[in-house]
């Protein structure tokens, strides 16, 4: 599979009146063609920094970014020093992202055709008659019922599922080739969110374009990748094909995180991580999740870990005693989509 | 989809609002103590003239008589009889409406002007220098009074750089551009500390808003992101600042044209008090109130056609 | 099998994040906003007060050898106005009036204006609605007007600015105390304390009132310069403190007169209202910093 994104030890410090925050602190992986990447860490792991860091989102003036990120289509160089002009023309026509709230996510005093529209023609030169068809095409595609009609509402008159969609129109209107989702279903309730994943993965087969699917929620990661990054602490922790994760996690955080995910007829009670994530400003020398790991010892604590590789290539976890973190009997592998 | 549903409620508020105007200017006179007569006629006091005059209030009678004679009178167009300029309050009071209605619509047009690319753009430059010194100039101008900022004006643009006019109204279109720049400057530069916060406070949240992210991931022009998507969401906190410190543009308005000399309604006002036409005073208050009301209806009728999601609200 | 080595953070990112960091640092400088207007305002009560010892000559003595002198004349450091009256002398004895009005109309409307909003926010129902119908009603008026048009009925005199403002001001604390306290009503504080069975009052004074009583401090603030400027306006119209009062409003009215020759009579009782105005204007923005922190 040829890549079609290379990020290198990318760091994403901020700095604010408190210190300075190490949201992102040395993140890698490569992202093939057609292929779905899931990031999934609890809030302030560093995933949706990590997205907003590869898309020039970040505030300017507060963070400081070193590393790389490649977009092989557009060169050898990382677009993270691209100019102004460069990065437009790279989002929406290569590079697109959804957001988690929909209902905030769209402007509110515009109605929603003409923000498709903008979207359409913000990349190709089209009559405005020739723009209106294609939005309409694009919101029927991603099942809005009546189209031609609904683009004429604002966003306050939508759903949020109807909006998700919507966004997801806005983001494939130029036909990118990598989409970023951030919590794409998190804001809506469970029976929305299927159907939202559906349509995605739906999209992704129809185009072929990549995806990176940033999510603290492991059930829906799992249902739609191919591979999985587990984020913690703005450091990746375990990385490797999704299955393969799954059923045999190799880091203590990713097997606590499977712990927490009540299985079909599970009773008894669910196990949820004692503790909380440490803070990101004073950033405790030694393994960042010791303090609330079952097989911590005290080299844990002394000893930075690197990512070791296991296994396979593409497979790899941040933990020494990654040997040790057993293979959880009750889960199941859950479905291939 | 209609986006004025709620107008026909709005305009009832608004009737009961002037009904209670009504009220209130009828009652300042009531808060006379002791005989307006007599304050009235001061050294003049003779008892006759004085029964003219309390029948002419209509003061001998119950008070409901007295507000349904002030209602019945005001249906007729008639806001009472002027005792100084022995003319029909209504009369003098027309006169005056031009001056001070052209000054409040050029001060607002101006203040509009100045502050909406400075508030704007202090809020995009937020923390830098020029929003800093912003600030200061701002607070600067909060603290000063609109008369004493006029004499300054005055002083520097009137008399020592001869530029604009010191007094009067100016004829022709013109010529009230002419003569009213520094008066509607002067009220507009007071008025524009508000204005400029408020966009600026607005524009720096509506930065950081996500359908901002969406914009720029579509991939148009960071200008393009901030006319459609920034400053049409910003603008809309202006707008209601707007419609809310209008009383403060009026207020301005009557000591404006005190420093300037404009026969507008404000001098028309201060010289009634002191000449004791109370009728006068009190059918210039009405005046101003009712400009108010007619400027707060504007205001909602701006919002909700820039704001859809305003339409759609019950009551104000 | 550990790995010895810590990762590196890239050192040049670390320190240009530090930096910008603790540029952002800004406690102190919080503070020095309410530090400095307290002092200004400090600075101001105190010269009036000390307005005797300051001072040899009384607001209205007359040096009828020195009308119209300009500033920095031996004796009179602020000039003097055509009645040779000292114009410093003038300001410190004006200023009593101005402050006096400052301190005594604001708070009396502060206090009423948020006792009566608190009472009608959290008893809601009818109490409410005639209270709103109230304010919309005094808000249609544009303010000067109205206190112009209550002080032509009452008489101009210094009392009387002060009961027109009385009349008038409180509904803008009641506005907004009612507000604070809708939304309070619902706060979890306060179901905790209904259900604990508290009585209303104990459950308006005790736990409403110190939450919310921020926003109308701050207001009161933006207020008493607010209350300074239309005493001075009064005055500068006539309609307030009477000449030969040194109020500032009205020396400014007298000083407009000679404008041409002597423009030190206009403008020096406008910085004196732009200075208090200036402490106060900080006052309520180191205050509002304070009681409401946020990120910067």
């Amino acid at each position: 599979m040829a890549p079609l994104l290379t990020v290198r030890d990318l760091r994403s410090y901020l700095a604010t009146g408190q210190g300075v925050v190490r949201a992102v602190d040395g993140v890698s992986f490569t992202l093939g063609e057609a292929e779905i990447l899931g990031i999934v860490g609890e809030s302030g792991s560093g995933k949706s920094v990590t997205c907003r860091t590869i898309v020039g989102l970040m505030p300017s003036g507060i963070t400081h970014i070193s590393g790389e990120v490649i977009y092989h289509p557009h060169g050898d160089g990382s677009i993270l020093s691209a100019s102004q002009s460069q990065l437009q023309s790279l989002r929406g026509s290569q590079l697109a992202m959804i957001f988690q709230d929909p209902m905030t996510a769209l402007n509110p005093v515009l109605n929603v055709g003409d923000q498709v529209i903008e979207a359409v023609q913000a990349h190709a030169r089209l009559s405005g008659g020739q723009a209106r068809t294609r939005a309409v095409s694009l919101l029927r595609r991603v099942g809005i019922p009546a189209p031609e009609q609904r683009m004429r509402d604002y966003p306050f008159q939508f759903s949020g599922g109807m909006l998700q969609r919507a966004l997801i129109a806005i983001a494939l209107a130029s036909s990118p080739r990598l989409l970023l989702a951030d919590e794409p279903t998190t804001s809506l309730d469970v029976i929305i969110q299927d159907q939202i994943l559906s349509l995605l993965l739906d999209l992704q087969q129809d185009t072929g374009m990549s995806m990176i699917l940033v999510s603290h929620d492991l059930a829906v990661i799992s249902e739609v990748c191919d591979r999985i990054l587990v984020m913690y602490a703005g450091q990746v922790v375990e990385e490797g094909p999704a299955a393969d994760i799954i059923t045999a996690p190799r880091h203590p955080y990713t097997r606590a995180l499977l712990d927490a995910v009540p299985q079909g007829e599970q009773r008894g009670q669910l196990r949820s991580i004692t503790g909380s994530p440490p803070s990101l400003i004073d950033v405790p020398g030694g393994c960042r999740f010791a303090p609330r790991c079952g097989l911590a010892v005290d080299e844990c604590w002394s000893w930075e870990t690197e990512l070791i590789e296991i296994g396979g290539p593409g497979r790899l976890a941040r933990c020494w005693r990654h040997d040790e973190v057993e293979r959880s009997p009750e889960w199941q592998a859950s479905d291939s989509a | 989809m209609s986006r004025f549903g709620s107008l026909p409620r709005r305009l009832l508020h608004v009737v009961i609002v002037l009904f209670g105007i009504t009220l209130v200017t009828f009652f300042l006179l009531r808060l006379i103590p002791g005989d307006p007569a007599l304050a009235i006629l001061g050294s003049s006091y003779t008892h006759a003239r004085a029964q003219a005059i309390d029948a002419g209030l209509g003061l001998n009678r119950p008070i409901w008589s007295q507000y349904g004679l002030f209602m019945n009178r005001l249906f007729h167009g008639s806001l009472g009889f002027s005792f100084f300029y022995h003319e029909p309050a209504t009369t003098v009071i027309v006169q005056h409406i031009p001056p001070t209605l052209f000054l409040v619509v050029y001060s607002a047009v101006l203040a509009g002007l100045i502050s909406l690319p400075i508030g704007f753009f202090a809020g995009l430059r937020s923390g830098r220098v020029v929003d800093q010194a912003a600030r200061v100039f701002f607070t600067l101008s909060f603290a000063m009074p609109a008369f004493w900022l006029g004499i300054i004006l005055i002083l520097i643009f009137s008399v020592h750089l001869p530029v604009f006019p010191i007094s009067g109204f100016g004829s022709g279109l013109i010529g009230h551009l002419y003569y009213l720049f520094l008066p509607a400057l002067t009220i507009a530069l007071g008025f524009s500390t508000v204005l400029v916060r408020s966009l600026r406070v607005a524009t720096i949240g509506t930065l950081r808003a996500e359908f901002v992210d969406t914009a720029q991931m579509k991939g148009i022009t960071w200008s393009r992101v901030l006319r459609r998507h920034v400053f049409r969401n910003a603008v809309l906190a202006v707008v209601a600042v707007y419609g809310v410190n209008l009383a403060y543009l009026i207020s301005g308005t009557v000591l404006v044209e005190n420093v300037f000399s404009l026969p507008g309604l404000g001098t028309l006002l201060v010289n009634s008090v002191s000449d004791r036409d109370y009728p006068v005073v009190q059918g210039v208050t009405l005046v101003f109130a009712v400009l108010i009301v007619g400027i707060n209806l504007l205001t909602d009728i701006v919002q909700a056609a820039l704001d859809p999601r305003v339409g759609q609200e019950i009551g104000t | 099998m550990s790995t010895g080595w810590a990762a590196s953070p890239s050192e040049l990112l670390m320190k240009a994040a530090t930096r910008a960091a603790g540029r952002r640092r800004s406690t102190v400088r919080r503070r020095l906003t309410l530090i400095v207007g307290l002092a200004l305002l400090g600075l101001a009560i105190a010269a009036i007060t000390l307005a005797p010892v300051l001072v040899s000559q009384g607001p209205n003595t007359i040096d009828a050898l020195n009308p119209l002198a300009p500033p920095l004349t031996p004796g009179h450091l602020l000039g003097t106005d055509q009645f040779g009256r000292d114009v410093l002398s003038r300001i410190l004895y004006g200023g009593r009036i101005d402050l006096a009005i400052a301190f005594g109309a604001t708070s009396v409307t502060l206090v009423s204006g948020t006792l009566i909003g608190l009472v009608a926010g959290y008893l809601g129902g009818r109490w409410d609605s005639v209270l709103m119908r109230i304010v919309d009603l005094f808000f249609a008026f544009p303010f000067l007007v109205l206190v112009i048009a209550i002080i032509a009925m009452l008489g101009p005199s210094i009392f009387n600015m002060f009961v027109a403002i009385w009349i008038t001001s409180w509904v803008a604390y009641a506005r907004i105390m009612r507000a604070q306290t809708v939304v309070a009503k619902r706060q979890q504080y306060v179901l905790a304390a209904r259900a604990l069975g508290y009585g209303r009052l104990r459950v308006m004074f005790r736990h409403i009132l110190p939450n919310t009583a921020s926003a109308v401090i701050v207001f009161s603030m933006v207020d008493a310069i607010g209350n300074i400027i239309l005493a001075a306006s009064l005055g500068f119209l006539g309609l307030g403190a009477q000449p030969p009062s040194p109020e500032w409003g009205t020396m400014i009215s007298d000083g407009q007169n000679y404008i041409l020759s002597a423009w030190w009579l206009a403008t020096i009782p406008g910085l004196a209202i732009v200075f208090v105005g200036i402490a106060f204007s900080l006052i309520g923005d180191g205050l509002a910093d304070l009681l409401r922190p946020g990120d910067r």
